[in-house]
């Protein structure tokens, strides 16, 4: 991020305290993670120490602090989800990727997510890839999905 | 031009309506768009009608959000007739048009199939999921395009308005919800009346209204499609409490994760605004209001009232004692009212056809209908809203068509994460707010997991307990540790390592986070476990005396084993095995190799003669 595009986003929240985590979710939108020379001159700018900063963005899920992958997968572990087999597509994930939710692969092109609810209850178990929403998974299903199975319907969401 | 009186309100409906008239009872499609709709595939659906209809047609195509029946997505409805077709692709859309629209013939395939006859059912109004509901809140979503104030204005939107602004008098307004008996829908069941009292009573010139969107808990999905699907009423059940209440400001708080909700409302706003229904001097009537959007971060604790006060105040989302009510002092220090979506959404309902007719719903201590998520192992998978009262098994039953598979019903789970499992032997239990309190759960916002006997209760448990050890803000240690506490017992159980003493351990650890917790979210964080060790000792304690998974769900107290009779040898889970633990060759039966099988249930999933046994 540029400090004209920083200074545009302070400048759209008129520099108020009170919007800062507005003001993080506009960062992330644009570069994906919130970068710490962000952080830091955010902190300068609006005279909040960054410690208040980075209790805001490690106290909210939607943040991250390291850049993301190229390809973001998120796998729903909400109730309905959970109880209709998500922990089996998660450790399917887990294995296949190689990493745990919240990080990124090495080569960074896959980062794994989970998230509590995406109100879709009647596709669960749901993975979303890139924002296209997969229902009624299975095992066999999400694997076909990473290696870009064309096959696979993908519904745009 | 903003509307500057009430009759000015009423010649603009007037003219809508006779605009609509003029047209005749004009064909059209109106399909669902809403998120469960969109994932099945809805949004390829809308383009392959918008391509076949082009841009002259004479057919009337309405793209609207949630009409509850999620489980059939995506839905088309055919009017004049009302011909219901689910699960549309976009190569049915121009047999659609060709034939349903232009000659009325109706497309068999398509149609809803009666599980329970075998027997198709052409309109909506006729099956049998819909026709044990009372859709007051919730029914207008299938009528309505969320972008357009038009179609809220010719079902008679802003009317309840009206009357509150130019009939009635704050105080005439607090009574009329007062006696309406209505509770808030987020969760706690507060009579929404006293609330609003309590917060024009309180003393200051600046007060607040609060819309809570933050739907946090896992499963339940309904103020999110109420406030995509119908946003503009909520903003008019807003208006009303806010000058009952005597406040020109408000906020809506709404969840990270419902970016069409955030863009619906942030229309509806705008709209509202432009026809002078929001701002200035509304209709003339002196009253001011205006409304902010407020997107939330991702945090469950950020639905509990004080919690989202402090994160619209650019705070983390932690709840704070309550000894002064939010009434009292709450966003800013100022008085505060907050109600969630659904609340919000019956209060105009309430105004406009009074309080003694709504108090005619429902039961003794709960009035009105509830909206409830109905998903998990379950036929009919949706929204739905029942009256107050209804039995678990009429709504799983009658509504939701049963379990699928054939499998035995286990429990449902209403409240989310702060509510408990209710098992077969209630399923009698007429369903509010009190009755599913003294059940050791309670109402929640309205999520309903149903549970199969595929699913371990002390997994269920286990789940929620991660959930909220996740989730807790760790203001408490009562919570942060209560929890974290209880997930690693419940975990330990899960994995064989149970022992002796640890029901009455964790029964133990969960009323003390209960006692000692600041918020509601500390104070019931421990039903989950409470509930499932009331109802499903027996599970509990075959985990620890027997060490094993009567549901066979967890993966270190279950073995994988191949049938020799009914495996057909063909090799899929032996090519599928991600860690070759199968053996065997063609015209072979298979064996899985214990100490390789990391049991991630492949081969059961790759079987087509479902030989893998799991015990």
């Amino acid at each position: 991020m540029t400090g004209a595009q920083l200074e545009n986003i302070l400048k759209k929240h008129d520099y108020q305290k009170s919007s800062l985590l507005a003001i993080l979710q506009d960062v992330q939108a644009l570069d994906n993670y919130l970068p710490r020379k962000t952080l830091e001159a955010m902190s300068q700018r609006l005279q909040v120490p960054l410690t208040q900063i980075y209790y805001l963005a490690t106290f909210y899920r939607a943040f991250s602090l390291t850049p993301r992958g190229d390809h973001l997968v998120t796998v729903c572990t909400g109730t309905a989800c959970h109880v209709k087999g998500a922990a089996t597509i998660l450790n399917t994930l887990e294995r296949e990727l190689a990493v745990q939710p919240g990080e990124t692969t090495s080569d960074k092109k896959y980062t794994l997510e989970t998230v509590n609810c995406l109100g879709s209850c009647a596709l669960a178990p749901l993975v979303v890839l890139d924002g296209h929403y997969h229902g009624r998974m299975v095992g066999t299903k999400v694997l076909s999905l990473l290696k870009g199975d064309k096959k696979d319907a993908s519904k745009k969401s | 031009m903003p509307l500057k009186s009430p009759d000015e309100l009423e010649q603009l409906r007037t003219k809508i309506l006779e605009e609509r008239k003029a047209q005749g009872e004009k064909k059209g499609i109106v399909l669902c768009t809403g998120t469960g709709c969109r994932g099945a595939g809805a949004s390829e659906v809308f383009d392959a009608f918008k391509k076949a209809l082009g841009k002259k047609s004479a057919i009337e195509f309405k793209s609207t959000c949630c009409h509850g029946f999620c489980e059939r997505g995506p839905i088309t409805i055919v009017e004049p007739l009302g011909i219901f077709y689910q699960g549309v692709t976009p190569a049915d859309v121009p047999q659609i048009i060709a034939e349903t629209v232009t000659k009325g013939q109706v497309i068999e395939k398509l149609l809803y199939r009666d599980p329970a006859t075998g027997q198709t059912i052409p309109t909506e109004k006729a099956i049998p999921f819909y026709t044990k509901q009372n859709r007051l809140v919730f029914g207008n979503n299938r009528h309505l395009d969320p972008t357009r104030i038009e179609d809220y204005m010719a079902m008679g939107g802003y009317k309840a308005l009206v009357k509150a602004l130019f009939h009635m008098s704050p105080e005439e307004v607090i009574e009329e919800i007062k006696r309406s008996g209505l509770r808030g829908r987020g969760g706690g069941g507060f009579p929404a009346g006293r609330k609003w009292e309590s917060c024009r009573k309180a003393h200051g010139d600046i007060k607040y209204v609060i819309c809570n969107c933050d739907e946090g808990d896992p499963g339940a999905y309904m103020d999110r499609s109420l406030m995509e699907g119908n946003p503009h009423s909520v903003l008019e059940g807003m208006l009303i409490g806010a000058y009952a209440i005597g406040s020109s400001e408000g906020y809506v708080y709404v969840r990270n994760e419902y970016p069409l909700a955030v863009e619906n409302v942030g229309i509806a706003i705008e709209q509202a605004t432009k026809m002078g229904l929001l701002g200035k001097d509304i209709l003339g009537s002196g009253f001011d209001f205006s409304l902010v959007i407020n997107k939330g971060g991702g945090a469950f604790v950020a639905g509990e009232s004080s919690a989202l006060m402090a994160s619209i105040e650019g705070y983390v989302a932690e709840p704070r004692a309550k000894h002064i009510h939010m009434t009292e002092s709450g966003l800013w220090e100022r008085p505060t009212n907050l109600n969630n979506v659904e609340t919000w959404a019956n209060v105009p309902v309430i105004i406009e056809k009074g309080a003694d007719w709504y108090a005619s719903i429902g039961t003794q201590g709960s009035k009105g209908t509830k909206i409830f998520s109905l998903v998990g192992k379950i036929n009919n998978t949706g929204l739905i809203e029942v009256p107050m009262g209804m039995t678990l098994r009429e709504i799983v039953y009658d509504i939701g068509g049963g379990i699928p598979g054939g499998k035995r019903f286990k429990a449902v789970q209403t409240g989310g994460p702060s509510g408990g499992c209710i098992p077969e032997s209630l399923l009698d239990l007429p369903v509010d707010f009190d009755e599913l309190t003294k059940a050791g759960s309670m109402m929640g916002s309205g999520g309903m997991i149903v549970m199969d006997e595929s699913t371990c209760m002390v997994d269920v448990a286990k789940y929620f307990m991660h959930f909220l050890k996740d989730e807790s803000c760790g203001k408490c240690t009562s919570c942060r540790d209560g929890t974290l506490r209880m997930y690693e017992v419940l975990d330990a159980i899960t994995k064989g390592k149970g022992k002796e003493g640890d029901i009455e351990f964790l029964e133990e650890i969960g009323w003390m986070t209960a006692e000692a917790s600041l918020c509601a979210l500390g104070g019931s964080a421990a039903n989950p476990v409470l509930s499932t060790i009331r109802y499903f000792r027996d599970e509990y304690e075959a985990h620890i005396s027997a060490k094993r998974c009567p549901a066979g769900v967890c993966t270190e107290l279950i073995t994988f084993t191949i049938d020799p009779k009914a495996c057909i040898a063909c090799g899929k889970c032996r090519k599928g095995c991600p860690t070759e633990a199968i053996t065997g060759e063609k015209k072979v039966p298979h064996k899985i190799v214990q100490a390789k099988c990391i049991k991630c249930g492949t081969c059961r999933e790759v079987c087509p003669s479902d030989a893998v046994k799991v015990a």
